[in-house]
């Protein structure tokens, strides 16, 4: 045990050059000297950052530290509590009341009877790429339309609202717009998610959406919850489809060791989602005095939860930043823990098995389009890390 | 020779459907919330494994593992 606690100035605002799957070298650094550091938030207040696995899954389990947006202590400013229905940053029991008309409708069930459907969809994406032929960006060919369907057709976003609405997302998601341009985005979305919660209690139709105006939810609130199953249905999938792709095509042995059998495509679904972690670090605060790891965490202090970081604990996983599609599932933390772990896991799990599946199985020549180092990726402000674009080619088949 | 006894607390059941998904022939997920349902609270030796897995990474801490001759926990 080492004296004295390591320290980490704010969250790092690169990864190391040529690792762009491995979390940024500041993480892992802190990750060696233990798994609790002390952390300087962005906004200068004196916090903490848990790298550790069994650390991170043991706050994300305790009630003494708290999702609740309004207690967030990063900052010289008050932070607004979440809008109605946003209940990703709320506490029991306003966030249960959001959640709990929403769970009976994303079973393992229910998410496995969409499988026919993301088939569909998955293989028109791929007809589309192949009949316009390589190259292509995997990332607005393949990436992001699948989830961004899958979600709007779950909800019940209108098939002709859905580029202007994936367009709003990616400025408000990709982590690089002026204040102006976010807020702008932001108004845009809500406008539009207020018009359709009012159109589906008017026409209710066959879907999420409609099902919840059925419930003691005002419009406000169904707007809020819209917001987050829409925002977390797309962005996320889509990046870790990206992502999980260039990862594959960088390491070419377990890509072929997928595309060969297909009993590996579950299990490799659950490695890419360790390895990669694309929803990278959430905040709690803790409600009281809290001791951990021999620290003590005073009451109003936040504390970041590395989950790409835990997710490379060597005390939980051998070997744990090497890709390996075979290593039997365990758990991980790519979804989180505790009662706000994913609500949308199971969906997430679809369309990813069958979307990597389909894409190996149909392009069986599939490569990078330029070199690694050229591929352009998020930088670490945004919430969820992945690529901007994946230029892929692949060997046209003559027939 | 002994069998473990699963129990299960609806109450702290988060819908998370990790031990349908993990151990679908032990748990299964109700149509309506989502919450878990204990098929099988003393699992056949080949389940045995998977429901132990299902327990372990249950977010919400709803499923324990009992031995024969546990009285409480």
């Amino acid at each position: 045990m080492s004296e004295s606690v390591h320290t980490v100035m704010a969250q790092p605002t690169a990864r190391q050059p040529g690792c762009p799957f491995d979390p940024p070298a500041e993480l892992l650094e802190a990750h060696r000297h233990g798994p609790i550091s002390r952390y300087t938030h962005l906004g200068g207040k004196p916090g903490w950052l848990i790298t550790g696995y069994d650390m991170v899954r043991s706050v994300l389990a305790d009630s003494r530290f708290s999702s609740r947006k309004e207690l967030l202590n990063v900052g010289d400013f008050e932070v607004p509590p979440a809008p109605p229905g946003e209940f990703l940053l709320m506490d029991e029991p306003q966030h249960g009341r959001y959640r709990k008309p929403l769970v009976g409708k994303f079973t393992v069930r229910r998410m496995r009877l969409l499988t026919e459907r993301i088939e569909q969809i998955t293989a028109e994406c791929l007809d589309a790429m192949e009949k316009a032929g390589p190259p292509a960006d995997l990332v607005t060919s393949f990436a992001k339309p699948i989830p961004t369907i899958v979600i709007c057709e779950l909800l019940g976003v209108p098939y002709e609202d859905r580029g202007s609405f994936q367009e709003q997302i990616d400025t408000f998601m990709g982590g690089e717009t002026s204040d102006e341009e976010l807020i702008a985005a932001y108004t845009a979305t809500q406008e539009y998610l207020a018009e359709l919660v009012a159109a589906k209690r008017a026409n209710p139709t066959d879907d999420v959406l409609s099902e919840l105006t059925d419930s003691d939810l005002t419009d406000e609130e169904l707007k809020g919850i819209s917001l987050i199953l829409l925002a977390a249905g797309f962005d996320t999938t889509a990046n870790m489809l990206s992502l999980g792709t260039f990862a594959l095509l960088q390491n070419p042995a377990q890509l072929a060791a997928l595309r060969a059998d297909p009993a590996l495509t579950d299990g490799a679904v659950e490695e890419l989602l360790r390895y990669l972690s694309v929803a990278k670090t959430f905040m709690r605060t803790a409600l009281v005095d809290v001791e951990l790891g021999g620290q003590t965490i005073e009451a109003g202090t936040t504390v970041v939860l590395s989950y790409h970081t835990a997710n490379r604990d060597p005390e939980r996983f051998a070997d744990p930043h090497v890709l390996d599609l075979r290593r039997p599932y365990d758990g991980h933390l790519a979804f989180s823990h505790g009662i706000h772990q994913c609500l949308g896991q199971q969906l997430a799990r679809v369309e990813m098995r069958v979307a990597f599946r389909a894409l190996v199985d149909r392009f069986p020549t599939l490569r990078l389009a330029v070199p690694a180092e050229d591929v352009l990726l998020r930088p670490e402000t945004a919430d969820i890390y992945g690529v901007k674009s994946l230029p892929v080619t692949w060997d046209q088949v003559t027939s | 020779m002994r069998t473990p006894r699963l129990r299960v607390d609806r109450e702290r059941c988060i819908s998370a459907g990790m031990c349908a998904l993990t151990a679908p022939a032990v748990f299964d997920q109700d149509a309506d919330d989502g919450r878990v349902l204990l098929l099988h609270a003393e699992p056949p030796t080949a389940h045995r494994a998977a429901a132990q897995m299902a327990a372990g990474v249950c977010p919400s801490g709803a499923i324990t593992l009992h031995g024969p001759e546990a009285s409480g926990s």
